[in-house]
């Protein structure tokens, strides 16, 4: 089953950039998990305001750059994995976020799970 | 959180951190089968603890503390056969008494004992039934159950092919070593043979009703990523997971809503899956780029390819495929191989071309009794407007054909030409 995990934060706060220690740890595990064949892609996104929304409201297309002040939570980054469960998606989702929590102490924010739709299939 | 729940939250973190559990103790104790054996231990003391104090913060460090501490056991109640053997006890013990550096441990770049698990696991000398059951379990951390379920057979079968294999390994002194040099594309090639084995075993079964049955295409698919990931310079490595990737991204159409199977020229190509044919065009580019062209995955991937790039089946570029074949023919002197680069030549220069080939092989004693050989003869025949060798020969595959439905096809056919 092919999952994306989403990491999100709250705008509100600004934590500025991940520290050293968290990138490093956040390398390695990216490392390890490619190397054991689970993980297909992942990136960090940079920040929303250098980003654009193509938005349909009433009927309208409208495109519409940074930066967008509503915004209240913004996704950081992204893995696509696969995994044999939802439970290993969300155990290695687990590590992922107790390094934030090691390596980047006061940061809050949000690993959202979620599986591909589409047949179970490889 | 449910009993059944935390079984399943445990076995999943066990699944994750297994590879580098066996990785380590393989190299304490320089025994894969016992490494393995060990890591099963630790996940049945985590199996027992968790349950009442919870997950740990560091579950990764939890079971690798218990895994040593388990490989420390053992080999304190080994015999003291030798000084070496004191020495190692000695080291280990102390590195025990110190508080270990977890973080070292956990970040090992584990590449080079994984390629080395993977070798074993994998070793042409072991039976060859018995090798993607040692896979599955040593490298994708499959249960015996769920490998039993995968391969549809009993439990007390795979777990009696797991002890003859890690039996054989321990007895032949295999159970830890490194091919180098030559050995290394011979034993490359082995593993290779496990992991499209693998794959084939799930993308030809049905997956059925049962939901629990382990997606074998996909655990060959981790597989060749982690090789190609450890080795990136294996042109075959990247040729397999290209042949791979495009094969399963027709998992979709390859079946009607009954379950029947759709043939590939009658497919509908729009539920092909476009991102995983984009990833498997790239291994097969990476393949050639490593000089693997000729290989046998790679060519294999790059006559799937062609399918893949057609919008309809009518754009198949049939003639590229002749040639593919062709060489791959060349590579594996099998008259199947032949019999697909007939239907091949009969699509690209037309059905006598065909025929031509086909004769060629009628009696290969590796075709006596296949039914493929006189159902394209049929196809070819019937193109030809020879109704009546057409129809004999329709007759005659359906008098081969294993299984019901097709047998059914092929009289059809048969009738068609009266």
């Amino acid at each position: 089953m092919r999952f994306m995990s989403i990491v999100t934060s709250p705008r509100s706060e600004t934590y500025g950039n991940p520290t050293p220690e968290l990138l490093e740890a956040m390398g390695k595990l990216a490392d390890r998990e490619i190397k054991a064949g689970r993980m297909i892609d992942n990136g960090g996104l940079m920040p929303i305001e250098q980003g654009a929304r193509i938005t349909i409201r009433n009927g309208e297309l409208s495109v519409l750059d940074g930066p967008f002040v509503e915004a209240k939570e913004v996704i950081g980054g992204y893995a696509i994995s696969e995994f044999a469960s939802k439970e290993e998606a969300v155990a290695l989702a687990v590590e992922f976020m107790q390094l934030h929590k090691d390596h980047m102490p006061g940061w809050e924010g949000t690993c959202e799970v979620r599986a591909f739709a589409g047949p179970p299939t490889a | 959180m449910t009993a059944a729940d935390a079984h399943r939250t445990i076995l999943a973190v066990w699944r994750i951190e297994q590879p580098r559990l066996i990785t380590s103790l393989a190299r304490m104790l320089r025994d894969v089968p016992l490494a393995e054996e060990l890591t099963q231990d630790a996940l049945l003391a985590a199996l027992e603890c968790w349950p009442q104090t919870g997950v740990p913060e560091l579950p990764g460090a939890w079971l690798m503390t218990t895994a040593r501490r388990l490989a420390v056991d053992h080999i304190r109640r080994l015999p003291m056969l030798d000084r070496n053997h004191a020495f190692l006890l000695h080291e280990l013990e102390q590195e025990q008494a110190e508080t270990p550096d977890y973080d070292a441990l956990l970040d090992d770049d584990i590449g080079d004992e994984m390629l080395r698990l993977i070798f074993t696991a994998c070793h042409p000398l072991l039976p060859y039934d018995t090798r993607p059951a040692l896979a599955l379990r040593m490298i994708c951390g499959l249960t015996t159950a769920e490998i039993a379920r995968a391969f549809l057979v009993s439990e007390a079968t795979v777990a009696q092919r797991i002890v003859r294999a890690k039996r054989t390994l321990t007895d032949s002194g295999l159970a830890y070593e490194t091919p180098h040099g030559e050995e290394l594309a011979e034993r490359l090639s082995s593993v290779l043979e496990v992991i499209y084995l693998i794959f084939n075993e799930g993308y030809t079964a049905a997956r059925g009703d049962d939901w629990l049955r382990p997606d074998l295409c996909s655990e060959a698919l981790r597989l060749a990523r982690a090789v190609v990931a450890i080795a990136p310079h294996q042109p075959e490595a990247h040729g397999l997971l290209a042949l791979m990737e495009l094969n399963a991204s027709r998992t979709a159409a390859r079946t009607d809503p009954a379950g029947e199977p759709i043939l590939l020229l009658d497919q509908d190509r729009a539920l092909w899956d476009r991102a995983q044919i984009q990833r498997g065009m790239r291994s097969l580019a990476r393949a050639e780029e490593r000089g693997g062209a000729g290989g046998f995955y790679t060519l294999q991937a790059a006559i799937v390819a062609c399918h893949a790039r057609a919008a309809r089946a009518a754009e198949t570029d049939w003639l590229r495929i002749a040639l593919l074949y062709a060489e791959l023919s060349a590579v594996t002197r099998s008259p199947i191989v032949e019999l697909n680069r007939a239907i091949a030549v009969g699509m690209a220069e037309g059905p006598a071309s065909g025929l031509v080939i086909l004769d060629r092989i009628a009696d290969a004693p590796e075709l006596a009794g296949y039914h493929l050989l006189p159902s394209v003869r049929g196809d070819l025949l019937r193109r030809l407007g020879r109704h009546e060798e057409a129809r004999a020969a329709f007759e005659a595959a359906a008098a081969l054909a294993g299984n019901k439905r097709e047998r059914e096809l092929l009289l059809k056919r048969a009738r068609e030409m009266e």
